[in-house]
């Protein structure tokens, strides 16, 4: 400890000896106070602080999210492998490391562009580095298509710090939540990267609709592989409202995407989502801790189940018949509830809050993923829009305690 | 009225002062501090050199000057300290030894009225002793507080147990409780708890109330809120009940008599305990007889809220407490003692670290390390946990980071001082000096709207 803690000093020292260098202590600050609680006593108001700190929340947070990242590695690999039709032959480490060649890239660029953007504002205002980005730099990968082109990570990503955090002044004063930010920026952006049937498993995006259908075929000569495409559970789903459904109806779909698959995760998606379970044990790290909000996370679940039942009962078509609690495991449900929502800047802040914004976030993104022309998921446009609404909602909150204390005024 | 304080949080300190009173050394230097009254201008009454009895007038609120601050002690004033722009810091007085009274016979109290008794308070210098909401300062003594409020037990982590220490004080306390009720219309509130001492169970003219939940339940920010909450334009006062017992000697006697038993406590102490001393006590008087470690940090007051001290410094005009605490100035290394240790030792109302796991009776230590740097706010929900009032903390708090004074009324500035947010700022994961931003806020609306 003692030759690590001489090399940040030494490092301080150096930088400190001239005026041109000093603009650089940030750089040097956020990985000294990455391995060392920083010396600062307290020199006004309560002399004695908890233990908690942000870099332990966050990190807690990431901690949450490895279940997801280290079964979006291996099912990034079973996908590939599921639609060559090699899954028999091929061991469980070649999975990993197929996965892992296609995942943690993505994880690289991620973090590399975003904190390169971070440290540049913190060089740039001279203040210290946030630990905020550290969790979104996480969630961006996650939330991406496995193919998704490394370059374009790297412009959401700067899009999402830029425009999404730092313009409103950094960690804690943005409005729409980061990852998302970053997410929706391609997804409108790029929308044939991000959406449709062909990217969304790995090594078959440049093939379009019919090549990749023969090579799945000449893959399978005996059709191994049951679904000739490789979009989504959600896109199939989609596809009922359309004139040509690619399954007959909702029993069809339940043979192909099980409520045990959806729930464990074996299913086409974006990189993180689709495991419920794993998005489950993630939320079960960050309610134990107490970081995410039961509030959000509860209501949340409510307004997704609440919708989906309402859409049962409509029925009349393959989609709306699928059982709400199937629904909600499919897509970025269960993935945007637990980690996306719970982001405590851009959620509601009052308790009474926070209520009805995960009911808006959970209903609405069952909404939007169900009833619209153009989008087979809505969970992301959801919280979003919940997002945009969390500072109305919380001033309907506040507003009723003001009242109640004029009331107070006025009856005294 | 029985109240059940339902939010809040006990913080477990090592280094609990045993039931010991000792007799402690008598001060030879006394000091009084403006600093210790907040948005006080003092306008100095004596020179170096004088001559002062117990009682003397030293210094006046500059734009109130019937309010006078006297000498606990008899003696010469020995040096008027000044600070920047020469702003008095503090004027200290040696001791002739005698504490010779500058008046010393007893009244009647019960016929004053209440205008007399004002004058009387004001013109004895006792006035001080006496607080109002909102605000959080000396009382003004042209309002008439509709309820007069004493907390008989103090919450705060290590803080002084007034039923141990005013045990058989019932005559001085009473005494006390009898001029308050002259002060006001409405009550007096005592607010205990259910074991407290006769002194304050049967104390008389009073009502009393049974509150019951962890700090900041003996915070009387908390009670006034539960029992009569405080609107715009009304105020209320509030008093420590050993100066209650002040107030009472000098009912009795008709003396200025600053006696007082406080307690020294800390985990960098080796015998923490009760010692008797006067108001206005050299810290080197108090500590006499008590061994301190090393690299200590004196805190004249409770950890939460006090005011950090040098050795050679006086103990503050209402504290009732010392507190010698461990500095916390030492780099952590993150895995084995730092931010993602897994923290069996370190105290944290947060669920991330394994506090809320252990039995409830453990014990912690506490330094001043601030754990992490100041951020922006992020983790919402936090304050709410800690604060018992109807208020929304971190709305509070951001309208007065935007001088929005309107907001703050709204959101019940007027209820709220910097005390009862030292859990908040305590618990606070981005580290945000809140105490100091609710008394900027409140020093603005003094200044504008009172």
């Amino acid at each position: 400890m003692k030759f690590l803690r001489n090399i940040f000093d030494n490092a301080h020292k150096t930088l400190n000896s001239s005026e041109k260098t000093k603009k650089f202590f940030p750089l040097v600050d956020a990985f000294d106070t990455l391995m060392f609680t920083p010396n600062h006593v307290t020199n006004k108001g309560s002399h004695v602080r908890d233990a908690i700190d942000l870099k332990r929340t966050m990190m807690l947070v990431i901690i949450a999210l490895v279940p997801c990242l280290l079964f979006g590695i291996y099912n990034t690999g079973y996908q590939h492998y599921r639609v060559l039709g090699e899954l028999e032959i091929i061991s469980f480490w070649e999975i990993i490391l197929k996965g892992a060649l296609v995942v943690l890239p993505l994880v690289v660029v991620s973090y590399g562009s975003g904190l390169f953007v971070e440290f540049i504002f913190a060089i740039k205002n001279g203040h210290t580095v946030q630990e905020g980005f550290l969790v979104s730099g996480m969630l961006i990968p996650l939330c991406m298509p496995a193919d998704v082109p490394l370059w374009m990570v790297a412009v959401a990503t700067i899009f999402a710090v830029v425009i999404g955090k730092e313009v409103f002044g950094g960690t804690g004063m943005n409005i729409l939540n980061v990852a998302l930010t970053a997410r929706a920026f391609l997804f409108f952006a790029h929308p044939t990267k991000m959406s449709g049937n062909e990217v969304w498993v790995t090594g078959f995006s440049d093939l379009k609709g019919e090549k990749y259908a023969s090579l799945v075929s000449s893959a399978n000569p005996e059709g191994v592989v049951d679904g000739s495409s490789g979009a989504t559970a959600l896109g199939d789903l989609a596809s009922f409202m359309q004139d040509s459904p690619v399954l007959e109806n909702t029993q069809a779909f339940q043979a192909k995407y099980s409520l045990m698959d959806s729930f464990l995760g074996f299913i086409p998606g974006s990189v993180g989502e689709t495991s419920a379970l794993m998005c489950l044990i993630g939320a079960a790290l960050l309610l134990w801790t107490g970081i995410a909000s039961w509030r959000v996370i509860g209501s949340f679940f409510i307004g997704g189940f609440v919708m989906a039942t309402i859409l049962n009962l409509v029925g009349g078509n393959g989609y709306f018949e699928l059982p709400a609690i199937h629904q909600l495991m499919l897509g970025g449900f269960m993935f945007g509830m637990v980690f996306m929502a719970t982001d405590p800047v851009t959620a509601a802040h009052t308790n009474a809050g926070k209520f009805i914004y995960g009911f808006l976030g959970g209903f609405l993104g069952i909404l939007i993923r169900m009833v619209n022309p153009a989008y087979p998921e809505g969970i992301m446009l959801a919280i979003l829009i919940a997002n945009v609404f969390a500072p109305l909602i919380d001033h309907m909150v506040i507003q009723n305690n003001i009242n109640r204390r004029l009331k107070r005024l006025k009856t005294a | 009225m029985k109240i059940t304080v339902k939010k809040g949080l006990d913080i477990k300190m090592k280094g609990v002062p045993n039931k010991i009173i000792a007799e402690g050394n008598l001060s030879k230097s006394f000091a009084l501090k403006p600093s210790d009254f907040p948005n006080l201008t003092p306008k100095l009454l004596v020179k170096e050199g004088d001559l002062v009895k117990c009682g003397s007038p030293v210094f006046c609120d500059k734009y109130n000057d019937v309010v006078i601050f006297v000498s606990p002690a008899s003696g010469v004033v020995d040096k008027i300290i000044r600070g920047e722009k020469r702003r008095i810091l503090a004027v200290t007085i040696t001791s002739d030894g005698k504490f010779t009274q500058l008046n010393s016979k007893a009244k009647d109290f019960s016929k004053l009225d209440r205008l007399e008794l004002k004058t009387d308070l004001l013109k004895s210098g006792l006035w001080p002793l006496l607080r109002m909401r909102p605000i959080d300062i000396i009382a003004r003594p042209e309002d008439n507080p509709k309820s007069i409020f004493i907390s008989s037990f103090d919450t705060n982590p290590l803080s002084p147990d007034y039923d141990f220490i005013m045990h058989n004080k019932s005559a001085e306390f009473n005494a006390g409780l009898e001029l308050l009720n002259i002060l006001t219309d409405g009550s007096v509130h005592l607010q205990i708890r259910k074991n407290s001492d006769e002194v304050f169970s049967n104390a008389k003219n009073v009502k009393t109330h049974l509150v019951k939940g962890p700090h900041p339940s003996g915070n009387v920010g908390v009670q006034m809120h539960e029992i009569d909450p405080i609107n715009k334009g009304e105020v209320v006062w509030y008093i420590n009940p050993q100066d209650v017992m002040i107030l009472g000697r000098y009912s009795l006697t008709g003396a200025y008599d600053a006696k007082k038993v406080i307690c020294i406590g800390g985990e960098n102490v080796n015998s923490p305990k009760y010692v008797k001393t006067i108001s206005g006590s050299s810290i080197k008087s108090i500590l006499e007889g008590t061994e301190i470690t090393e690299n200590s940090r004196l805190i004249s007051g409770n950890p939460l809220t006090g005011q950090k001290l040098e050795k050679d410094s006086f103990l503050g005009f209402y504290h009732h407490q010392l507190t010698v605490l461990p500095e916390g100035n030492e780099y952590k290394f993150f895995l084995s003692e730092g931010w993602l240790s897994l923290g069996f030792n370190r105290f944290s109302a947060s669920k991330s670290y394994p506090t809320w796991l252990m039995p409830k009776s453990k014990t912690y230590q506490f330094d001043t390390n601030l754990n992490g740097e100041e951020r922006s706010f992020v983790v919402s929900g936090q304050y709410e946990k800690v604060f018992p009032f109807d208020i929304y903390p971190v709305q509070l708090i951001k309208s007065i980071v935007t001088n929005d004074i309107e907001k703050m009324e709204n959101l019940g500035i007027y209820e709220v001082s910097p005390e009862d947010f030292a859990l908040c700022e305590f618990v606070c994961t981005s580290k945000i000096n809140i105490q100091e931003i609710v008394r900027n806020g409140l020093d603005l609306i003094y200044k504008e709207c009172m």
